[in-house]
């Protein structure tokens, strides 16, 4: 069996007094798809940011492709690492937020190849000619040049996948991308993230799409108060849940 | 079957009496304005005159020039400090709050003369790798006057582009960040672009007050509009003629820029809102209209 692409072992992370992960174990494979589900506040969405250094781990081991994420070990110490080496990590994860982050001053053409063009030195236009092809991708050939604010939200959701994507990265990151969504379209942000599954994608995926993660991930983890209750393929976790606490959130969102 | 589109409405529109009787006082005030005036002991066509006086138009070029400068100093300095306040780095952090501190805390007028005076504090200057001067070839009234304004610009500005900066959604930094972008570019891509929308109407007025403020550097013996005026009216001693032409001039200038300002204002708003405010034209064009809805028939 190959590295996990995503390896915690008791990772912890505290904001002030407030302790929010209190020990998460997890590995995700590669070409996995995971869900993290659980109530709001359970860490679900802390954990991920850290996956991208977003928030500093406070203890325990986090590693992305057998990488630690920020820090770099030489014997038993650790380093912290540089700005441009956490930013060199980053642009291999592909991150997806709830509320888009689109770049309200660029098209939508313009917010693909951005950081392709100026992180990567892609020449321009070879990212244009791959950002067309991914906006193409997610179905938004006609917005190419249109601004996030005359986008529908599931249009600019699908524009920030395509955005994350145009990095070419080894895993993508997608915290609640449908909450902040009319239910209508929902599916069709859904859908590009399936495309995206069954074409290998490693992705770790936070949603309350009870449907998404029954029908696309490889392995559901059900979080709650900063540790994983249980985790396992979404049939075992979904339908015949061995905890109390599990069952009781299933029964309300189900 | 199809329903028949429903019979337009047609109303009365609400009179508004009030638009009606502020025109008329208006009006009458500006009448008697407009006679006292007539009665006050000016010569209106000396101010003409002097208007398109050689003098006084080149001191109009040169408060442009200065405050086109200055203004420039300041943002450059602005920014900077701007970024230095917001860094992580605690040094230039206080560094930033220094400069704001002291600048802004004193008059400008204060500043002025004492980068005009320099020379009794440093007889010479000297540039490392490019030799030394005297303080007092150095600064001359052109330099003092940048100088003074600029760097006292500067404070004021380094507030506008800090409030612009911290007004950028925190999540468009974290999209960047995560799509690897170091502080360098996202800040110069991402961040102070959309800062801008915020950066730009105060700075508009800033420059537009430059415009005015210059008129300080006149201490300074910079020769700009209002020291063109005071130098001709020492002589022929028509004092509120060229006064009032001096006058006209700012006027000119801020009218101009104040124009400039608000295209400047809708080119930055693209993307912010879906429809962008009216132009002049477009506003007088639709009131036009709407006034003559309005017109009791």
């Amino acid at each position: 069996m190959s590295s996990p692409m995503v390896l915690a072992e008791k990772v912890h992370k505290s904001f002030g007094a407030l302790e929010v992960l209190k020990g998460i174990d997890l590995a995700v494979q590669p070409g996995e798809v995971c869900c993290l589900l659980g109530p709001s506040g359970s860490g679900k969405s802390t954990f991920l940011r850290c996956i991208n250094h977003l928030e500093k781990v406070d203890a325990g081991r986090l590693s992305v492709d057998g990488q630690l994420v920020g820090y770099r070990q030489q014997g038993d110490r650790l380093y912290e690492l540089r700005e441009h080496e956490v930013a060199a990590a980053r642009s291999e994860i592909g991150m997806v937020f709830q509320r888009f982050n689109l770049f309200p001053h660029m098209t939508a053409l313009a917010n693909v190849v951005e950081a392709p063009i100026r992180v990567r030195r892609v020449p321009k236009a070879e990212a244009v000619e791959r950002g067309r092809a991914l906006l193409a991708r997610v179905g938004l050939s006609d917005k190419v040049d249109a601004y996030p604010a005359q986008l529908s939200g599931g249009q600019q959701q699908r524009v920030a996948i395509a955005r994350a994507l145009a990095m070419q990265p080894k895993l993508m990151l997608f915290d609640e991308p449908t909450s902040a969504l009319d239910p209508e379209l929902v599916g069709e942000v859904l859908d590009v993230m399936r495309g995206l599954a069954a074409d290998g994608m490693t992705m770790v995926v936070v949603t309350h799409e009870m449907g998404f993660a029954r029908d696309v991930a490889d392995t559901v983890v059900f979080m709650d108060g900063g540790v994983v209750v249980e985790s396992g393929r979404p049939q075992h976790v979904l339908d015949d849940p061995q905890h109390e606490r599990t069952r009781a959130f299933l029964g309300k969102v189900l | 079957m199809t329903a028949a589109p429903p019979e337009r409405l047609v109303a009365v529109p609400v009179r508004h009496w009030g638009r009606w009787l502020s025109a008329v006082v208006a009006i009458g005030l500006f009448g008697l304005f407009v006679h006292a005036l007539s009665g006050a002991d000016v010569k209106w066509s000396t101010t003409w005159q002097f208007f398109t006086f050689d003098t006084i138009v080149k001191g109009a070029g040169r408060t442009l020039l200065i405050s086109v400068l200055a203004q420039a100093l300041g943002i450059v300095i602005g920014v900077v400090v701007a970024v230095m306040r917001s860094s992580g780095n605690p040094v230039t952090a206080a560094i930033g709050w220094l400069y704001v501190w002291f600048f802004r805390g004193t008059p400008v007028l204060l500043q002025l003369l004492v980068w005009f005076n320099l020379a009794f504090l440093f007889q010479t200057l000297s540039f490392p790798g490019l030799g030394s001067a005297q303080t007092s070839d150095v600064m001359t009234p052109f330099v003092a006057a940048l100088l003074g304004l600029g760097i006292n610009e500067g404070a004021y500005m380094a507030e506008i582009v800090r409030a612009g900066l911290t007004s950028v959604d925190e999540g468009q930094t974290e999209a960047a960040q995560a799509l690897g972008m170091r502080r360098g570019l996202l800040l110069r891509r991402i961040v102070l672009p959309q800062a801008m929308r915020v950066i730009v109407p105060p700075t508009g007025n800033e420059f537009i007050n430059m415009l005015k403020t210059s008129a300080l550097a006149s201490i300074v013996q910079y020769g700009e509009l209002l020291l063109a005026a005071q130098a001709i009216y020492t002589n022929n001693l028509q004092i509120m003629e060229l006064l009032f032409a001096a006058a006209l001039w700012y006027l000119i200038l801020t009218s101009v820029f104040s124009i400039g300002q608000f295209y400047l204002e809708r080119r930055f708003a693209r993307g912010a809102s879906r429809n962008l405010p009216p132009t002049p034209l477009q506003r007088l064009h639709r009131s036009l209209r709407s006034a003559r809805r309005e017109m009791p028939r």
